[in-house]
């Protein structure tokens, strides 16, 4: 099972946290209780490490969240996995002064694994590692990324606006943008 | 006399395809730097009619919002329509009747072929044949005007609703559809002969531009993309959803890599779009197509939601990040198209002009999908 060899493979970058498991049936938690605990993971300052998702509920497996410098090593991991590239995108949680990108990635064969890696920056100066050089794909996900929220992504080969106009100085998916 | 003009020998210039060229069928601009008549490099510009869809998103309440969905692809809109109402029913565990389930696929699969048909004309006239896009139009009529019967338009539709359906399907529909899906067999046999056995179309196709399993996967791409190349890959099919798994249906894989793999495995898709359709209508339970209580107020539940679907274009994802208010927080379209198209830069390389715009034709662009 591909889910298991991610699993071990990622854990690798987490020695002193343990992997969460959130599905339900999982920890003998019911689904009504598990929704209660939810909120307070998702929404606010929530650890680095690995939480295993319900897919029926979440629609994915694995939730990864690194340090902006595990990024490259945890995209690199994934890649030797065999992974395809599926969309880089950004959340903007303005009250924790904190921008998220978000990486999904998913697989060609039918050992169905869904992986999103998450990873934060600070609002102030957003800026992150490129990935482009792992997944060449990832060029326009990070210029449209860098187009609506901001954020800097270094080393990247071509960082100009990409669906905004080329003068463009605003980033509309920021919370406190104003037309 | 003046002295000839001699070029050097690494001389190269740029040329502007776009934004207003018949061939990138919208408003897309390539500036390809040539040497003669070869590409050296090329870099595809977008953004042309980008607009902030994702940013509507969060300003809209749920209901409000659906309709952008139809207006991002204008050729397959229900197959992104599906995508959304598929993602808010899973956050807010609404259950959709059975009939409604069965109906959006029947539905989905007709608006499948008719992207399909008018790619297909639209593709042929690129590379110079004009009639095939006439016989392509007349089949698509058909399946608009089934589709404007029950969902009261013909490309923007707006059929779905969460939960289930604006609309039920009545004995018409089967029999119009029926009718249709023999009437299709037909023609498909005729685009065979017309186009897909025509020897000159197949020596133009045979060998143009290749991609390999890994530049798909580096790109992320999907549909007929990564299924000529290769890759076994179809959202239906790997990440069952809806009622798809009750059908019986397989996914054309061709491993050349070239635009013929990618011109077969779309005629064929539509073969097999006929079949789901023929099951559908065999199976179409009774009953309801709406829950006894729809929710008035939609209100995920905090959290993070993802729903793909393959739509005509291929793999196409929904984000969905709640706050538990009456707006997304965030909802993020991975368009298909999107990393389809980028896959062009790299590998039109080397390759002649009218190859690259054959290749470009093969990807089966539409340009408001991939700016959103």
């Amino acid at each position: 099972m591909i889910l298991d060899t991610t699993l071990t493979a990622l854990a690798v970058l987490f020695p002193e946290t343990e992997t969460e498991d959130f599905r339900s049936g999982a920890a003998d938690t019911e689904p009504a209780e598990e929704e209660k605990k939810k909120p307070k993971k998702d929404a606010t300052s929530r650890k680095n490490g690995i939480i295993l998702r319900d897919y029926a509920v979440h629609g994915y497996h694995i939730d990864v969240q690194v340090d902006p410098s595990q990024l490259l090593e945890a995209v690199a991991i994934i890649d030797s996995l065999e992974y395809f590239i599926e969309s880089i995108t950004g959340v903007d949680w303005i009250k924790e002064e904190q921008l998220e990108a978000v990486y999904d990635f998913s697989r060609y064969d039918f050992d169905l694994c869904r992986v999103v890696i998450r990873t934060r920056t600070s609002r102030a100066t957003p800026s992150l590692p490129s990935i482009t050089s792992i997944y060449a794909g990832a060029n326009w996900h990070e210029r449209e990324t860098h187009d609506f929220f901001g954020i800097k992504f270094e080393g990247h080969p071509h960082l100009i606006p990409l669906l905004l106009p080329e003068d463009a100085d605003f980033h509309p998916l920021l919370k406190d943008f104003k037309a | 006399m003046s002295e000839p003009v001699r070029l050097q020998a690494d001389e190269t210039f740029v040329l502007n395809v776009g934004p207003q060229h018949p061939a990138t069928h919208g408003v897309l601009r390539v500036k390809m730097e040539m040497d003669g008549e070869y590409i050296v490099n090329a870099e595809t510009v977008i953004g042309y009619i980008h607009r902030m869809h994702e940013k509507m998103g969060e300003l809209k309440t749920y209901p409000q919002y659906y309709m952008n969905l139809s207006r991002m692809d204008y050729l397959g809109a229900l197959g992104y329509s599906h995508g959304h109402v598929l993602l808010i029913e899973k956050a807010c565990g609404i259950e959709v009747p059975e009939r409604a389930e069965y109906i959006r696929a029947i539905t989905v699969e007709l608006n499948r072929i008719a992207s399909h048909l008018f790619w297909f004309g639209a593709f042929v006239m690129d590379l110079g044949g004009f009639s095939p896009l006439m016989y392509a139009l007349q089949d698509r009529e058909h399946i608009l005007d089934i589709l404007e019967r029950i969902t009261g338009s013909r490309l923007t539709y707006s059929y779905y609703r969460f939960g289930g359906l604006y609309n039920d399907v009545d004995e018409e529909f089967v029999e119009s559809s029926r009718r249709f899906v023999q009437r299709m067999r037909k023609s498909l046999k005729k685009y065979r002969r017309l186009v897909t056995d025509n020897i000159i179309f197949r020596k133009r196709l045979e060998g143009n531009a290749p991609l390999s399993r890994e530049t798909c996967r580096k790109y992320g791409a999907s549909s007929a993309v990564a299924r000529g190349s290769g890759i076994n890959y179809d959202v239906r099919k790997n990440e069952p959803y809806s009622v798809y798994p009750e059908f019986d249906f397989d996914i054309p894989v061709y491993s050349e890599g070239d635009s013929m793999a990618r011109y077969k495995v779309r005629m064929e898709e539509m073969e097999q779009s006929l079949r789901i359709i023929e099951q559908g209508l065999d199976k179409l339970p009774g009953g309801p197509i709406m829950p006894k209580k729809p929710p008035k107020i939609i209100k995920p539940p905090v959290g993070d939601y993802y729903q793909a679907v393959e739509t005509a274009r291929g793999n196409f994802g929904i984000r969905l990040v709640s706050d538990g208010t009456k707006n997304p927080y965030r909802l993020k379209l991975r368009s298909p198209t999107y990393s389809n198209m980028h896959l062009f830069d790299e590998s039109c390389r080397g390759l002649l002009i009218m190859d690259a715009l054959a290749f470009m034709g093969s990807i089966d662009l539409v340009i408001p999908e991939i700016d959103r």
